[in-house]
């Protein structure tokens, strides 16, 4: 299993720097650049500006620099807020994407697994008909159209949530983070709760499962200590695609609800060309992500003995 | 299967399948045709089609007609503007339709873009197999790792908005399951006796990919596809959401959203509009993929 961690480890740090690599040049290929504003600014002005942050030099000095600083653990400074780090701006924002994305997976992962298996339990039913229903639902919309729904609805029309983004006074509210984190699980739990369904109707139908009832145990017995035990392998393996799916779905749905998380950050700094601020997320983004697979795996071969780890 | 009452129609029936031999895709096809949700999908989506091809044209008015004095108008039956009028006084039915073509027409080429790659890709992995097959498989692997979204921003911002950047980016990024779908499928084929066969009669492994792989492999593929227009659709949309989609006047499901959203206190009706036609057009679109599904690979019913 050591061998497993270390082998999927050397794969994935060459991975973070080609990743880190490929954002950097493509960045700095596009038109434009952080510091053209609407009304140009005198040509000496432009470059003491561009040899402060070091953006006179060629370009493949400035990715040794960047690379250099980042071994050290120095993301740069912003490129348009000023006086910010890219690393106090994602210190920032981080805690509250985590906060939305964490609750979200939780949500999904526990209605999902519930709404799966009671569905798979009662195969062709009409409780089995509606789940899927909503299931197709949840995967047929997305979160930006659910977003401003429900914005619309709960918020504008009933009064019940506060609509308008984080109020930095109180910071975060569970009256402002629920319909985000909603939002942002429902199509998550749409696919987990098909999925669950799937795998739960194979697994009640297997020789073990008989073997567990023809014993005598209780139908919750069987249901929990047994069948659920291997109908949530694919769960498991989802989880990793799950997680980028939350993360990618985070960009929205911080737009949409207006919440300083760093996927905000992330779009505005694309669209502005702040260099720094980009690379720094794509940073973040691409090691969660990669950590968060690695951890799936491993989930995985801990709860299927099958798998064996070569090392 | 229907029960058959009578032995006669039991009969009636051999004798029929004994003249002529059903092949699977009229089996799928009468499966298919079985399917309540999924007929009702296609006539809906077919219908949505053609409202945003030929309904554009014939539709009262032009998606980019400015009307400077009928700035949010709520959807009324005065000058036909049944949905509305949106920010800019422009006729909410002509927009929606021309969003819903131009979504619809992104899902289908980078779907289309999407499968050339991952068919090539896969099929050429699971047939030569070895350390081939394991070298092209892990990079789908660290492909499918990464935070792809995030590239395809980098990406719409670098080489501008670009309509068919649009399409290349997003079917760059779903090929990566096709490829799966069809290394699998092809590998199984591999050990097949006809396949065997024609390796033995000196045909060339380009012709074999060509001939017997790729044509058989075209099941599964079918059902992906329809599954993956959506899922493309809802990539373009989340693109026109953040500002990187199709450019203004012309218009897409997502941008159209976009713009609801920001209106939806005063104008309501320009979020409803465009979030109901896509909502309407993803639901199509799954129940086919489903029905699909289930017609092309019985074994799950």
């Amino acid at each position: 299993m050591l061998g497993f961690v270390l082998r999927r480890f050397s794969v994935a740090i060459p991975t973070i720097l080609v990743i880190i690599t490929v954002a950097f040049f493509m960045m700095r290929v596009a038109p434009g650049g952080p510091f053209d504003l609407e009304r140009p600014m005198p040509e000496e002005t432009r470059q003491v500006i561009l040899a402060s942050y070091g953006l006179d030099k060629p370009l493949i000095f400035q990715y040794f620099d960047y690379m250099g600083n980042l071994f050290q653990g120095d993301l740069g400074p912003s490129l348009k807020l000023r006086d910010k780090d890219v690393a106090e701006i994602i210190a920032e924002g981080f805690p509250v994407s985590a906060t939305i994305g964490l609750f979200s997976m939780l949500l999904a992962i526990g209605l999902g697994t519930l709404l799966g298996s009671i569905a798979a339990l009662r195969q062709n039913s009409g409780t089995d008909f509606s789940v899927m229903t909503f299931a197709m639902v949840g995967i047929s919309i997305p979160p930006f159209v659910m977003g401003p729904i429900l914005a619309l609805v709960f918020g504008l029309y009933m009064g019940w949530v506060p609509t308008g983004g984080l109020d930095p006074r109180y910071g975060m509210t569970p009256d402002r983070l629920i319909l985000p984190v909603i939002t942002l699980a429902l199509p998550q739990i749409a696919i987990i709760a098909r999925l669950m369904r799937a795998s739960m109707i194979e697994v009640v139908r297997s020789n073990y499962i008989r073997t567990a009832r023809a014993k005598g145990l209780s139908a919750p017995a069987v249901i929990v200590r047994h069948a659920l035990r291997s109908a949530i392998l694919p769960l498991v393996s989802y989880l990793g695609p799950a997680s980028a799916a939350v993360i990618s779905g985070s960009l929205v749905i911080e737009r949409v609800f207006q919440l300083p998380g760093i996927g905000k950050h992330f779009v505005d700094a694309a669209l502005q060309r702040d260099y720094t601020v980009v690379m720094g997320v794509v940073i973040v983004y691409a090691t969660l992500i990669i950590v968060l697979n690695l951890l799936a795996d491993l989930l995985y071969g801990v709860l299927n003995p099958k798998v064996k780890y070569e090392s | 299967m229907t029960t058959l009452s009578t032995p006669q129609e039991k009969a009636e029936l051999l004798e029929k399948a004994a003249v002529q031999g059903r092949s699977l895709w009229d089996d799928a096809r009468a499966r298919l045709m079985r399917n309540r949700a999924a007929v009702t999908s296609m006539v809906i989506l077919g219908t949505l089609v053609l409202l945003a091809t030929i309904g554009q044209l014939l539709w009262v008015h032009d998606y980019d007609t400015i009307y400077r004095d009928r700035v949010w108008i709520a959807p009324t039956l005065e000058n036909w503007h049944l949905l509305g009028t949106d920010a800019q006084g422009r006729d909410m039915v002509a927009r929606i339709l021309v969003g819903l073509g131009v979504s619809l027409m992104v899902g289908i080429v980078a779907t289309f873009v999407s499968l050339v790659i991952g068919v090539t890709w896969g099929a050429t992995a699971g047939f030569i197999g070895g350390k081939v097959d394991q070298a092209m498989m892990r990079f789908v692997d660290i492909l499918y790792s990464l935070p792809f979204i995030f590239f395809v921003i980098i990406l719409m911002v670098t080489f501008g908005r670009n309509i068919v950047l649009i399409f290349v980016a997003i079917g760059a990024v779903e090929w990566l399951t096709m490829a799966r779908i069809v290394r699998g499928q092809t590998i199984a084929l591999k050990g097949m006796e006809f396949v065997e066969a024609a390796h033995a009669a000196g045909v060339s492994r380009t012709k074999i990919i060509q001939r017997h792989i790729i044509p058989n492999v075209l099941g599964p593929v079918v059902v992906y596809v329809t599954l993956m227009i959506p899922v493309v659709i809802l990539a373009e949309s989340f693109l026109s959401f953040l500002g990187l989609g199709v450019q203004e006047p012309l218009t897409s499901l997502g941008r159209l959203i976009s713009a609801g959203a920001q209106d939806m206190e005063p104008a309501p009706w320009t979020l409803i509009g465009p979030a109901v036609t896509m909502m309407v057009t993803l639901f199509c679109l799954n129940f086919i993929g489903d029905g699909l599904r289930d017609a092309i690979d019985p074994k799950d019913r």
